[in-house]
């Protein structure tokens, strides 16, 4: 493995943004099969296509996923990456790190990989990027034996679990998403470990509507962090914002000049259902009809807090367009209280009530938000055990082609056409 | 003692999960985890969360190139060890975070990442663009219509400026895909690349026998275009499939399930422009991305018509939205025909959806507002 000419990799090299290809001759020092993976990227670059060849079965022994199988289709040329296989690697809530844990992490991989990682793959694993078949049974032992670490998912299977930074450094979470998001990935190994889905299933756990892991748009099931009483309101706190003393929306704004802070242009017209007035010099919200947007509290966290009765909404349904398109988490239960106390109990059950239905009648590579969709919300809530509600949907129907059950209608769909027609002629 | 591949079950532990997070929380962060008050972003990049015990926690955020060298993780390390007790965090977009108890700590911090060149930028926090999530690309997926970390790189270069900054009415998401699986997700991105194949499959029939399951080739298509044939490969006929060119909308899904069916195409493949998707339920329900340039090429290594455009839209959306207003509720203010104007952007039928639920996107009243779009009827 030597060093290849790469003229078009190396204007990537100029520039403010921080260079992976100056990153990756830097590891190629001490990983020369970094110069394998700058040639085939630079031949890519003059093809305008990929030359990696399509999947290829491997992986961890006893393990359905977390290892997805890669191989360059010009090995002669680039023995280097003739395997380029990746690892998935189970962050823990959240992505922090101690550099001891981390160091190990890349010792492991120096010893067995290409030296060459995402932080972090879209779904929130460490992602080891490039190993030889070879090389996987070692590195697992490894890291399950010196680093007490595990593998994530991939295939149809539980798909590595992952939350915002949540209570840890956010005074907006309304749950402890961490906890929840560690627990329930252990809870499930088995789910997550071997695929027996009809497809991809994924978690995500935001701690507020401001969702920083975009559980509503990106999972399955989507824990997001809510409240139920009434925000919480420092009044001395909105004055000193209304005088210009604390920075709006904690200074995300600075850069320019908007003007001076005006509570009624910034924060009560733009609130969604405007359910928030000043009375005198105080701040009113009218909080029967608030909807949590956390518009308010983001630009006044110094003087609106989230509720003090506080859980989660949860959603469902998610997913990137393939196959039927793009969907959004469907708002399923309203709220529910988010307890470590009890294991969760109320959150598995919801989980369970989908899964147990799912995993019997999901068509191949059918999402749960697509399975949804063929056999509509209502049957899809019946079947869930959930009571219609109008915070279900957006506005009713506005055809009306309705489905009536048969017991549902007086004497039933069986009827004598030749009585009909006693009275009725042809 | 190690793996033994001639007994490889003897030992083996399997089924633990990650680490506990708990082990890894730097220790201003353990103390008040769930106390925290309130929080300021006094300068870019730098957030000061304040818990109700008084601690406070100083956090500089830099970007990073999602691509990362063990060396360079390793540089990071050196970096937290020296100020941040040995604890650092990744965000969900591709962003380190070294945290501190102390400002001086935080100053000494600043000062040792500004002094690594251009590996640490300071920013990606408040109304600003910040790290853009992205995908594989060509460094290691076998479906991309375009690369990933090489569009990146050039779009972040050109929008440097923004990443440092706050000066935007609000936050701007940029995501990449590099095919329409979107394992990035950009489906609700402020401003979303997207890779799209613009050709339908070959059908490999010297290889599709033994590869591919063929009724599940046949079956994953959404628009029926794949259907059974029978070929003669070698003067001997076997079964194959053949594809209905013009049904076909080039998803990849049949490459998916089956090798023997490769779309990828160097002319034919390249990016899509799609704008005004978000997440947060802030103000507005979250929304779609919605396709504002069908087709830009692959131009590398820097991609200009694509960071062309990308800036032109943020130039345009920075100039005229109001605080606070994300770049999609900017657009449904002024309305989607004035959004393709005041950006100059060609608007072409391939904007027109003609799948699934389309005619949800269709104008089904006369409130519309007279732009050049509409001159050859008002002039």
């Amino acid at each position: 493995m030597s060093k290849h000419d790469t003229p078009m990799l190396d204007e990537l090299e100029k520039g403010p943004w921080p260079s992976f290809v100056t990153d990756l001759k830097r590891q190629a020092e001490t990983k020369p099969e970094c110069w394998d993976i700058l040639g085939q990227l630079e031949l890519s670059y003059e093809d305008k296509i990929t030359h990696w060849k399509h999947g290829g079965i491997v992986g961890i022994f006893g393990y359905g996923g977390g290892v997805v199988g890669r191989y360059s289709d010009v090995p002669d040329r680039f023995p280097g990456v003739e395997h380029f296989h990746t690892v998935r690697v189970n962050q823990p809530s959240s992505k922090y790190y101690s550099t001891k844990f981390l160091r190990g992490i890349c010792d492991l991989w120096e010893k067995y990989g290409s030296g060459m990682t995402n932080m972090h793959g879209s779904t929130g694993d460490m992602v080891l990027l490039g190993t030889r078949t070879e090389n996987l049974e070692p590195l697992f032992w490894d890291l399950t034996h010196d680093l007490n670490q595990d593998i994530g998912g991939s295939g149809s299977n539980l798909r590595t679990p992952s939350c915002c930074l949540g209570q840890s450094r956010c005074e907006f979470a309304c749950y402890d998403t961490q906890e929840i998001c560690h627990t329930l990935t252990n809870h499930y190994q088995d789910e997550l470990h071997r695929p027996a889905f009809p497809y991809k299933y994924k978690f995500k756990f935001s701690g507020c509507a401001n969702d920083c892991v975009a559980a509503i748009a990106r999972s399955d099931l989507a824990v997001i962090g809510t409240w139920k009483d009434d925000i919480r309101i420092d009044q001395a706190a909105v004055k000193e914002y209304m005088a210009g003393n604390y920075p709006a929306n904690a200074g995300a704004h600075a850069g320019r000049d908007w003007g001076a802070f005006d509570i009624q242009k910034e924060v009560i017209d733009l609130c969604p259902t405007g359910c928030m007035s000043m009375e005198g010099d105080e701040l009113k919200v009218d909080n029967s009809e608030c909807t949590r947007c956390m518009h308010c509290i983001n630009v006044m966290p110094r003087a609106m807090r989230p509720g003090k009765e506080q859980g989660a909404t949860i959603c469902m349904g998610a997913k990137a367009p393939i196959l039927e398109g793009a969907q959004f988490a469907t708002m399923i239960i309203p709220f529910v209280k988010i307890e470590k106390e009890n294991e969760y109990e109320a959150v598995i059950n919801v989980i369970e009530s989908v899964w147990d239905w799912w995993m019997e009648h999901g068509k191949n590579r059918e999402r749960v938000g697509e399975a949804m969709q063929r056999i509509g919300l209502a049957n899809f809530l019946s079947i869930i055990g959930v009571e219609p509600l109008p915070q279900h949907i957006q506005e009713p129907r506005s055809n009306a082609y309705i489905f009536w059950r048969e017991e549902e209608v007086p004497g039933g769909f069986e009827r004598d056409i030749v009585e009909f027609r006693k009275r009725h002629a042809a | 003692m190690g793996y033994d591949p001639n007994n490889p079950m003897e030992g083996r532990i399997t089924d633990i999960g990650p680490r506990y997070y708990d082990e890894f929380l730097p220790p201003v962060i353990k103390a008040n985890k769930g106390k925290w008050l309130y929080h300021e972003i006094p300068a870019p990049g730098i957030l000061i969360h304040t818990s109700e015990t008084g601690a406070k926690c100083y956090t500089v955020r830099v970007g990073a190139a999602r691509l990362m060298s063990i060396e360079h993780i390793r540089e990071m390390c050196d970096i937290a060890d020296a100020h941040c007790e040995g604890y650092l965090r990744f965000t969900t977009r591709n962003n380190v975070e070294f945290m501190t108890d102390s400002e001086d700590s935080m100053k000494s911090l600043i000062e040792d990442l500004k002094s690594r060149g251009n590996k640490f930028p300071i920013g990606g926090t408040g109304a600003c663009i910040t790290n853009i999530v992205h995908t594989q690309g060509w460094v290691h997926c076998h479906t991309p219509a375009t690369d990933a970390s090489g569009p990146v790189k050039c779009v972040m270069d050109e929008l440097f400026d923004y990443f440092g900054s706050m000066k935007l009415p609000a936050q701007l998401r940029v995501a990449l895909a590099c095919c329409l699986n979107m394992c990035g997700a950009v489906h609700a991105s402020d401003i979303a690349i997207l890779g799209i194949h613009r050709k339908p499959p070959m059908i490999d029939h010297g290889h599709i026998t033994g590869v591919c399951e063929l009724p599940l080739a046949i079956a994953s298509c959404p628009l029926g275009a794949v259907k059974p044939a029978k070929v003669v490969v070698d003067g001997k006929e076997i079964k194959s499939v053949k594809v209905n060119a013009e049904r076909c909308m080039y998803c990849g899904n049949c490459y998916t399930m089956c090798p023997a069916m490769p779309l990828a195409d160097p002319d034919g493949d390249g990016i899509a422009i799609l704008v005004g998707g978000k997440i947060s339920n802030r103000i507005s329900a979250p929304k779609f991305s919605k396709l504002v340039i069908p087709f830009l090429p692959n131009n590398p290594p820097r991609w200009p018509e694509v960071v062309e455009a990308i800036v032109n839209i943020v130039k345009v959306y920075a100039e005229n939205a109001n605080k606070y207003e994300r770049l999609g509720e900017w657009a449904e203010r002024i309305g989607w025909e004035k959004f393709f104007e005041k950006c100059n952007i060609p608007f072409t039928e391939k904007s027109i959806d003609d799948y699934r639920m389309a005619y949800e996107t269709w104008h089904t009243t006369t409130q519309f507002k007279y732009t050049s779009a509409t001159a050859s009827y008002t002039d």
